[in-house]
């Protein structure tokens, strides 16, 4: 598949962002009352960095990914791409889902080209190239006409992620891609993941609640604590790339983080 | 192959039973007629009147004038049931009126339409079209609204955020996410279409043409029961045509598509 080698100037962007948000508030009303997912958090993302947020379930870690990517807006304070405010969701900043969320109508290809049509300049001779590149990009270019029902988890998973980086977004923003996946094809993911984000150069913003996990792909990891959502931490990860989640100094750095996100789960309780 | 031969030994074996008991398997020596021909009539009898009508062109020609009405009912009745299905999925304030509305007329038997389909239009064939589409387009519009309202919001949530206007996912993401349900509907629209004709045309005669259900009807007034059995014969006829050569492949093959099959 050499044919699907970098061939087309689109190609040879190398768009990326940086991220400001501002003292952003945010909160719902449930049934039991209202539930401040996030008070006053500010962060400041570079560049090409890959970041994750980190903690459990209602610390508003996917409220604050759904902001940044315009599809929520914050009750105060506000999120800036390159320094200018971010109003509604764009191709700048693309979403890859818990779910794969792929189209069950469209084969694999017609899926990865669903975001490259609504791209104008391009040609669909063009579009074909650029969606053949990415699917080679995550080892499915065998699959390019496989319906999705037919593909296992972790296939889905990779069709998604070809079809939220084929626009070519500034910024690339993962809603726990991989929770719903095998310990097996985790693995092999993250080292897939770490070699994308080498070679297209994105800031990466992902969301998890397992450590070990942050700690293989990130930068820099967040630690956010619940009720109402904060960030209360944040750890610069200074190791080598690229990095084995099975490699003993990340396990250490995990535990030191996963003891200090017990102690705010804790004093949340 | 199993399952035509299920169906095919189930079939004959229920024509057999049939000629049974109405005599047509005297000539073999069993004759256990129970009922005379005007409470059952025989097989041999309802075939004999389809042949005969066949050969001298009156089916074919009712067929044609009631196909034509139930195609044109039931295309009406889609035009004006899928879009406001789709606006009752969208809009609250639709669901609340027109919703409700279509919930209770779903209920109503179309047939009760045709006194006053009678009285607004006339024995004509507007009256007859009238109670098609009211026994169509109710279903069609709830189960347009129910089909688009399962499909997973992360369809349209992924879409906007590749950059798809709201109009460009509602034709590209929502229209096809919710196929198989919209389907599913016309399949039950057109059933009850067709149920809805053969009411209208048992009730009404309409001089611009003399429709199958008709014949039912002067079947029953001149005591013809082969008359009445074949013309039911061929009602149902229709209705397993249309489910195995229209509707089922195309639900199987959306099925397999989005991966919903059962099977």
């Amino acid at each position: 598949m050499n044919t699907a080698e970098n061939t087309h100037p689109e190609l040879h962007e190398f768009p990326t962002a940086s991220l400001t948000v501002e003292h952003v508030c945010k909160s719902f009303s449930s049934q039991n009352g209202v539930v401040q997912a996030l008070d006053d958090v500010s962060i400041s993302i570079r560049e090409g960095e890959f970041v994750c947020f980190v903690g459990p379930s209602g610390c508003g870690k996917s409220t604050l990914l759904n902001i940044i990517a315009g599809l929520e807006k914050p009750d105060s304070g506000r999120a800036l791409i390159n320094g200018s405010p971010i109003e509604g969701p764009g191709r700048d900043r693309l979403v890859m889902f818990q779910e794969h969320a792929l189209f069950p109508w469209l084969d694999v290809t017609g899926n990865v080209m669903f975001g490259l049509k609504q791209k104008p300049n391009l040609t669909d001779k063009e579009r074909l190239e650029v969606a053949k590149y990415y699917l080679f990009l995550v080892k499915m270019d065998h699959f390019a006409h496989a319906n999705i029902h037919e593909l296992s988890g972790g296939m889905k998973q990779r069709v998604a992620l070809a079809r939220s980086l084929a626009p070519n977004p500034k910024i690339l923003l993962m809603d726990e891609p991989f929770s719903a996946l095998d310990a097996m094809t985790r693995e092999q993911l993250y080292g897939d993941i770490q070699d994308i984000w080498r070679k297209r150069k994105k800031t990466i913003i992902f969301v998890t609640h397992n450590v070990r996990e942050a700690v293989c792909l990130g930068d820099r990891v967040l630690l956010f604590s619940p009720h109402p959502g904060r960030i209360r931490e944040e750890f610069e990860i200074g190791l080598p790339r690229p990095r084995n989640i099975n490699d003993p100094a990340l396990a250490d750095l995990s535990r030191t983080i996963t003891s200090a996100l017990k102690g705010y789960s804790s004093e949340a309780d | 192959m199993k399952t035509l031969t299920q169906t095919l030994l189930f079939f004959v074996a229920l024509i057999i039973l049939w000629a049974g008991v109405t005599g047509d398997l005297a000539f073999i020596g069993i004759d256990c007629t129970l009922w005379s021909p005007y409470v059952l009539p025989s097989p041999s009898l309802v075939a004999q009147y389809l042949w005969d009508n066949t050969v001298n062109g009156k089916l074919p020609l009712s067929m044609l004038i009631t196909l034509r009405r139930l195609l044109i009912g039931y295309l009406i009745g889609l035009v004006i049931g899928v879009p406001l299905g789709m606006l009752a999925a969208r809009f609250h304030v639709v669901r609340n009126t027109i919703g409700i509305l279509a919930l209770g007329f779903q209920g109503l038997p179309s047939v009760c339409w045709v006194p006053l389909a009678c009285i607004w239009f006339g024995q004509t064939e507007a009256a007859l079209l009238f109670v098609v589409i009211m026994g169509t387009l109710w279903s069609v519009l709830l189960s347009t609204e129910n089909g688009i309202r399962s499909v997973p919001p992360i369809y349209a949530r992924a879409a906007r955020t590749m950059g798809s206007s709201p109009l460009h996912t509602l034709i590209f993401v929502t229209l096809p996410a919710s196929a198989p349900f919209v389907v599913s509907g016309m399949k039950q629209g057109w059933a009850f279409a067709w149920r809805s004709l053969m009411a209208a045309e048992i009730y009404v005669s309409v001089i611009s043409g003399f429709g199958i259900g008709q014949y039912l009807h002067y079947g029953r007034e001149l005591q013809r029961m082969h008359q009445v059995v074949g013309v039911m014969f061929i009602i149902i006829l229709v209705g397993l045509l249309a489910d195995k050569l229209l509707f089922s492949p195309a639900e199987s093959w959306l099925h397999r598509r989005w991966g919903t099959a059962r099977d």
